[in-house]
């Protein structure tokens, strides 16, 4: 079993998002960069269901030299070999036909993203695959189990969920509970130096977006406190004068 | 030129998130000098496609085909881009819901489309045609401008709110080939909690943290949502620790929402957490912590003990509803 993993370079969690020139480029000064949480899911998933010499994991990136350090991670977490798209990822339109294009003729048996990547995030990029490719994706999933050549899958749906099988080929972006992200150990990090890293050309496609300036949420007056023995007050505050309740 | 509009049913009718997009879509249409045709995938009875007239849908295109009876994104993908096709609509509206989330690329792959996911506002139109999504997790805001020629937008669920727009709507029958290989996913099963209100496109939040030290603490939130109507939330180490199911973790690596109302119980208002919800328009924060940063992204806030904070506020909103 070959399995697909797409993997986002993204900044920390705890970045404060600014953005330069103009409002028009975001802020990368200081910036440290992670592998997309959703996608260390995604990863570890696709690890545990090919451990044993079940098959082989092979991570994705479309983005520039800069992304190697965190593909490097994504390779000590334990992918097989990773390839790496050389160009800036302009949209996930972009993004998205990349992954198309080298997956193709490459016989995956399973492609997963996460569910989406914490920049620009969108939860585009697995169903534009699949349609790229013209196999079914599913989005947002909490559960992948494998028999076999059928999937069984859980989903997220308002108030709920969906249970879901899907036979050969498909593309499913994970969130929480898929699996226990993985971390890497000292075996995990020696070997991730030595695995193969592939770096290939992009293809070219017509620009259907274009991010024409960013904004941070307005700021918000100051805080109205109300005594702690008052709570008559909220509720006539929330009634009457922000007119939610 | 139109603007078509999909309308997810479950169940047979329409939440009003729904309706929403139809009310969004019809300003976009007003926008454009143009018409709004809506389009429903499923069971659903005339009366209820009637409805979506009164946000402003002139046509309601009705599938109804077996196949399609349950949602399969390949196959409704090429359905609505077949009837985008077919009626000239050249922006496509869709709800940014899980559904929505996993239909809207395929439909962009299709026609070829740029895609607005998570919009928050009207686009604007002055030569370009450009959308407020939200961007990094809700820390911010990309003023995307779709370049292509066709369009789609998956609007957020509270961005817009609904407008009655009194029309008659027209149903049609609308029949597409659906191709066998569109038909991969089978729904085996759908397990929906009916007696709670869902969070992704609740109005009002009640949501509590770490602080609550423990789940057999749950009562007096439940409570309180119950009281308000409200969906109940909740920080991730809470979801973390099994204390609330991951489907009510909000946050960064969460859901993000945007109600009009988030009430904060025992959470500190780490970075992460605000990104899911700062676009909540407003927001109330009770913490023992005078120091806690929530109280800064906060319109209203109590400083005290949330086990004796929370049931005077029941108590209280018990008399205001009396
Ligand atoms: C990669 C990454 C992603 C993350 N993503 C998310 C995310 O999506 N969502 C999220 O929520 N977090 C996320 N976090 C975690 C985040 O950093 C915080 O740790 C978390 O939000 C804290 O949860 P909390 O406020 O419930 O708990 P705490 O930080 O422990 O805060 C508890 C609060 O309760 C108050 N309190 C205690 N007792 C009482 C009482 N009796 N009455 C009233 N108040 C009381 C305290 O003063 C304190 O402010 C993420 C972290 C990382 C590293
Ligand atoms: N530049 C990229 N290279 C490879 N995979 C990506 C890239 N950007 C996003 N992805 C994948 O697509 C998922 C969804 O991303 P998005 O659509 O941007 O929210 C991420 O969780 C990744 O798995």
């Amino acid at each position: 079993m070959k399995i697909l993993v797409c993997i986002s370079n993204v900044p920390d969690t705890t970045t404060k998002i600014t953005f330069t020139n103009d409002n028009t480029e975001f802020n990368t000064s200081g910036v440290q960069y992670i592998v997309n949480p959703y996608d260390e899911i995604a990863l570890s998933r696709a690890i545990e269901l090919t451990e044993g010499g079940k098959g082989t994991v092979t991570v994705i990136n479309v983005g520039e030299a800069s992304n190697d350090p965190t593909i490097r991670k994504a390779l000590a977490i334990g992918a097989d070999d990773a390839v790496r798209v050389n160009a800036a990822p302009r949209d996930a339109y972009f993004v998205a036909k990349q992954i198309a294009e080298y997956a193709k003729d490459k016989d995956f048996n399973i492609i997963l993203t996460g569910r989406e990547s914490i920049d620009y995030n969108g939860n585009q990029i697995a169903a534009m695959v699949g349609e790229f490719l013209d196999i079914p994706s599913v989005s947002i999933i909490k559960k992948l189990d494998l028999d076999g050549d059928t999937a069984t899958i859980e989903r997220e749906i308002e108030g709920g969920k969906e249970v879901l099988t899907v036979s050969g080929k498909f593309i499913a972006s994970c969130a929480e509970g898929v699996a226990e992200p993985k971390i890497p150990n000292m075996r995990g990090i020696m070997s991730a130096r030595t695995k193969p890293l592939v770096v290939i050309d992009a293809v070219a496609i017509e620009e259907v977006t274009k991010v024409t300036k960013y904004e941070t949420p307005a700021p918000r007056g100051t805080v109205k406190l109300i005594p702690a023995d008052q709570t008559e007050q909220l509720i006539s505050l929330l009634h009457s004068e922000a007119k939610v309740i | 030129m139109s603007v078509l509009v999909y309308v997810e049913q479950a169940e047979g009718k329409f939440k009003k998130s729904v309706f929403e997009a139809v009310s969004y879509a019809k300003a976009i249409a007003d926008q454009q000098s143009t018409n709004l045709i809506a389009i429903s995938i499923g069971d659903v009875a005339d009366s209820e496609l009637k409805e979506l007239g009164k946000y402003g849908a002139s046509k309601v295109l009705n599938v109804s085909t077996d196949q399609l009876k349950t949602f399969v994104n390949q196959a409704y993908a090429s359905v609505i881009a077949a009837a985008a096709e077919k009626d000239g609509a050249d922006i496509i509206v869709l709800s940014n819901s899980f559904s929505g989330k996993g239909l809207a690329p395929r439909i962009a792959v299709k026609l070829k489309a740029g895609l607005a996911d998570g919009a928050v506002e009207l686009p604007s139109t002055d030569g370009k045609f450009s959308v407020k999504k939200t961007a990094f997790s809700g820390k911010a805001f990309a003023i995307t401008e779709l370049t292509s020629a066709n369009k789609v937008i998956a609007l957020n669920p509270n961005a817009f709110g609904v407008k009655e727009n009194a029309t008659d709507a027209a149903i049609e029958v609308f029949t597409a080939d659906v191709k066998q290989s569109d038909l991969g996913t089978v729904i085996k099963e759908i397990v929906r909690a009916t007696d709670k209100v869902s969070l992704p496109d609740a109005e009002l939040v009640v949501s509590a943290g770490r602080g609550l030290k423990g789940p057999e603490n749950w009562g007096m939130i439940e409570e309180l949502a119950g009281l308000l109507g409200a969906a109940t939330a909740c920080s991730k180490p809470v979801s973390d620790a099994d204390w609330r199911p991951h489907s009510e973790h909000v946050g960064q690596t969460g859901i993000a929402i945007s109600p009009n109302l988030y009430i904060a119980i025992g959470i500190s208002g780490a970075i992460q957490h605000l990104a899911g919800v700062s676009s909540s328009k407003v927001i109330v924060v009770i913490n023992k912590d005078p120091e806690a940063p929530f109280f800064k992204v906060a319109d209203y806030g109590i400083v005290g003990d949330a086990f004796e904070v929370v049931p005077k506020l029941i108590e209280a909103l018990k008399a205001h509803k009396a």
